[in-house]
């Protein structure tokens, strides 16, 4: 005959989380509120951008397709050669295929993409999942303000 | 019927007698189903289950999944019996109907008050293992028949400890007859107290463990429902069913339960009875005291089964075997023992 | 029961008719032996493994294993790709603990370059790797019940795992797939108030381990349904490349933490390494519900002697690894993994192999699975705890 003790113990776990508030999280008319540094989708700060390809060439999945051409402009100062300017004609980020591993934001060297939380961007076709410069540009409102760090740190909050 | 000292022919009555059970078990079957299986199941868990369906906490679920069920295409393998196929479902919900034939509601309120009541219930309820090995069969499926064959082990092996269960009360009660059952408890005495009734629990606790045991194991529910692993078989033998005909067998297996749930609270807690309603009050209480009960057994039941892992075949058989038979056949002779005593 | 010698009926005696008309009948009653098929797709099998079983009755006979369906072509992916490609790509080999793969492919690629990580950079990858374990554990400790039947402890399992996926997803940003490590140290430090919540995540786990213990190791039903199960002796086991907690069952105490090579902080930190005698499918669930116990202690002394300095050492700015071969194991929560990384003075490895815990946990089984039931064919999969990314790669 097996001993009851272990057999009443597993009741009483089942009855008490039972008797306990369940943890489900009712989407979407709730909403958990992910970590600020969640890797939630990609923002482009044009401005900033001056078409080094950089984070094309490292992204592992090649999803992001850049286009530019060189543009003259005037010289600052007077009596100066006029300086080529890079413009940035098209920025697009595959998200059908990005993998968010967040190497094209480490790599820019000019702080032109930043991470944002925000996920809830899903389309119901995948060509959809390509957001151009515009919509990568709209992105950056949702962009967190770096978060100080924890005691016994050393540098600043990246981005 | 002197309920509403109206003056109706047999044919009437059977007729009403006929749509309250037909009724009765689906509407059953689908109050356990989202009570226990889709909400207790869930706080279980520590999650809410349905709430969208029907807007208060998901109540349409089920209807629902009946619509949804209804409105299938019926799907047959190709190698099939299909005759065999098609009647395997209504063989099992068949048994499930006729045991609630004899449960009594009320003073008055039973379908059939037979006198073998006990006796006809429980073979009655032994049909649906005929059910389940022409599933199994039918399909043209391994995993199907695999799971049939292990049903069908497990049922006949855990009638026995049921049965024995069963004869202790009724030894106690002294009458085959349910509504005798009742009223035996009703009018009983603890120690000379007769107000509370002496519901059988109290002496028959042997009996009345051996029989929750006995019925989750006929039910083929954890931790007896090797037939339907599902984390392995898949649904063991009804694997194949889609549609309709799974419907039928989701209303079978709760369906089952709703009515051993009565069965057991008409044999141990007294049925519809409750200490000092008599006559007319206890016809109109009676069928809510009843769930009352059957639900808290239910509770009981389904407790079990979300908790504990399923024993295997060989393991279940040996319980049978080894232990509940002896158990009962010990229940059995204490009980003969009392009984002449006192 | 076999018709061996097919001899022609005139040639017998006629008392051996009657054995011939017997043996007749034996044969038409003999149950011929099915083969089942369990997997690719199945709810039993953790991912696509093909299981093929020859049964007799509900024994199995032989038993198949067949891989290979989930192979992504890893180590030729990694030919082609940079040092930081290739740790994304390696997060995604046991991905339920992913931050573990990437300790040993970093500590190979650092002993390359001759660059240490500073120690607080150290201390913080040791913190993730054990949470990753503790992440990983309480997934099994769910996921076994199930595989015996019960439906509930998975629940738990889950739900208690979501607290420490969110402690990974507040530094990292990826809760399955952080990719924080870099050569030289970590992305980025961690954020205020980490440290705190980590601790009370802690208890948490400390309160779930308790709950499982009582739910399913304490349960008899469960008892019968894993002790004698799947029984792996120690030497077979070894010489099959088994390891981590499913040779420590065995009663092997053997844990590169403690007796490899050294790696991150563990020489400084003080743990048990936790064995068990009985070698079945009940001492493998025993040994990772202490180790997850231990893990969330070392968890805590690793936060009590957390240093402060920078999380990363001097790099250079492109990163050419310099010539030469390394091979690097650590104790990964599924077993001994390792990286045996070439590299030709590129941006990227020559080639790198990698050597998975899976895979040769997996190879037992044709060894392990004869003569057991059906049921404890499941029993055995869900104890030896493979993940099949871990096993195909």
């Amino acid at each position: 005959m097996p001993k009851l003790p272990g057999l009443i113990g597993g009741l009483g776990v089942t009855l008490k989380t039972m008797l306990r508030p369940a943890v489900t999280v009712q989407y979407p008319h709730e909403k958990e509120d992910p970590a600020p540094r969640a890797r939630g989708v990609i923002a482009l700060k044009e401005e900033n951008c001056t078409v080094c390809m950089l984070c094309a060439r490292q992204c592992p999945d090649w999803c992001i397709y850049i286009e530019g051409h060189k543009e003259q402009r005037p010289p600052r100062r007077e009596g100066g050669r006029p300086r080529s300017v890079s413009v940035l004609d098209r920025f697009d980020i595959d998200y059908a295929l990005c993998m968010y591993c967040g190497i094209c934001v480490e790599v820019c060297p000019f702080d032109a993409l930043f991470w944002s939380p925000d996920y809830e961007y899903s389309e119901s076709r995948i060509s959809d999942l390509l957001h151009d410069k515009q919509r990568l540009g709209e992105w950056m409102a949702t962009v967190p303000e770096p978060e100080p760090l924890e005691a016994g740190a050393e540098s600043k909050g990246k981005k | 019927m002197e309920l509403l000292a109206l003056d109706i022919g047999w044919g009437t009555t059977l007729a009403i007698k006929t749509i309250v059970v037909l009724i009765i078990i689906p509407t059953g079957a689908l109050i356990l189903g989202y009570v226990f299986l889709l909400k207790m199941m869930s706080h279980m868990q520590s999650r809410l289950g349905p709430m969208d369906p029907g807007g208060f906490h998901g109540w349409y679920q089920l209807v629902g999944d009946g619509l949804k069920f209804i409105q299938k295409e019926d799907v047959m393998p190709a190698q099939a019996d299909r005759r065999v196929f098609a009647m395997a479902p209504a063989v099992v919900v068949l048994s499930t109907f006729l045991i609630f034939a004899v449960i009594p509601m009320g003073p008055d309120l039973v379908v059939k008050d037979l006198d073998v009541g006990v006796f006809y219930a429980l073979a009655v309820s032994s049909l649906s293992v005929i059910g389940v090995l022409m599933a199994g069969w039918a399909s043209a499926n391994k995993f199907a028949l695999l799971g049939a064959l292990r049903a069908a082990a497990q049922l006949i092996a855990y009638e026995l400890p049921l049965l024995l269960a069963v004869v202790g009360v009724v030894v106690q009660a002294g009458t085959l007859n349910l509504q005798g059952i009742v009223t035996a408890q009703q009018d009983g005495s603890i120690f000379g107290f007769s107000g509370l009734g002496e519901p059988f629990i109290l002496t028959q606790f042997i009996g009345f463990a051996l029989f929750l045991v006995a019925a989750q194991a006929e039910l083929t529910q954890t931790p007896f429902d090797m037939p339907v692993a599902e984390s392995e078989l898949v649904s063991g033998f009804m694997v194949e069913y889609t549609g309709f005909r799974f419907l039928f067998f989701f209303i079978g297996e709760f369906g089952t339960a709703f009515a051993f749930a009565a069965l057991a609270a008409t044999l141990f807690l007294g049925g519809w009875a409750i200490p000092g309603v008599e006559g007319d009050w206890a016809n109109i209480l009676g069928p809510f005291v009843l769930f009352a009960k059957l639900m808290a057994v239910a509770f009981l039941m389904f407790w079990v089964r979300f908790t504990y892992p399923r024993l295997r075949e060989d393991q279940l058989q040996s319980l049978a075997w080894k232990v509940l038979i002896p158990l009962g056949l010990l229940n059995l002779v204490l009980t003969g023992v009392f009984k002449v005593a006192f | 029961m076999s018709t061996e010698r097919m001899v022609a009926t005139d040639q017998l005696a006629p008392e051996a008719l009657h054995h011939l008309a017997d043996a007749q009948i034996n044969v038409e009653l003999d149950t011929g032996d099915m083969i089942l098929n369990l997997g690719p797709q199945h709810p039993a099998t953790h991912g696509t493994l093909r299981l093929v079983v020859r049964l007799d009755g509900e024994r199995v006979v032989s038993a198949d294993p067949v891989i290979g369906y989930m192979h992504r072509g890893y180590e030729k992916l990694t030919e082609f790709r940079t040092y930081p490609q290739v740790t994304t790509l390696i997060n995604r080999i046991d991905w339920l603990s992913s931050f573990a793969n990437e300790v040993p492919f970093m500590d190979a690629a650092e002993k390359l370059m001759d660059i240490e990580a500073p120690p607080r950079a150290k201390y913080i990858r040791t913190i993730l790797t054990e949470l990753s374990r503790i992440a990983t554990f309480l997934l099994f400790l769910g996921e076994m019940g199930l595989q015996v039947g019960a439906l509930t402890p998975a629940f738990y399992g889950f739900r208690d795992r979501e607290h420490v996926l969110n402690l990974i997803e507040a530094v990292t940003g990826g809760r399955f797939h952080p990719n924080f490590n870099r050569i030289g140290g970590l992305k980025d430090d961690l954020p205020w108030g980490w440290v705190a919540e980590c601790r009370s995540v802690m208890d948490i786990v400390f309160e779930a381990c308790d709950t499982f213990e009582k739910l399913v190791a304490g349960n008899e039903i469960f008892e019968a349904r894993t002790r004698g199960i799947g029984i792996i002796p120690a030497d077979v086991g070894s010489s099959y490349g088994m390891s981590g907690a499913n040779l420590r069952a065995s009663g092997v105490d053997w844990d590169l933490r403690r007796d490899g090579p050294p790696y991150l902080v563990y020489p400084e930190l003080d743990f048990e390494v936790h064995t068990h005698p009985d070698a079945d499918s009940f001492a493998r669930y025993i040994v990772r519900l202490e180790e997850t116990r231990e893990s969330a202690r070392m968890v805590l002394q690793c936060l009590d002697a957390l240093p402060s300095g920078p999380v990363m050492a001097k790099v250079p700015r492109i990163i050419k690894v310099p010539e030469g071969e390394v091979w690097v194991e650590t104790e990964n929560p599924l077993g001994q993994m390792g990286y045996y990384v070439i590299s030709k003075g590129a941006t990227g490895p020559f080639r790198v192999k990698i050597r998975s815990a899976s895979f040769s946990n997996v190879s037992i089984l044709p060894w392990l699975l004869r003569g057991v039931f059906v049921p404890d064919v499941i029993t055995i999969l869900g104890s030896l705890y493979f993940i099949l990314g871990d096993i195909d790669r």
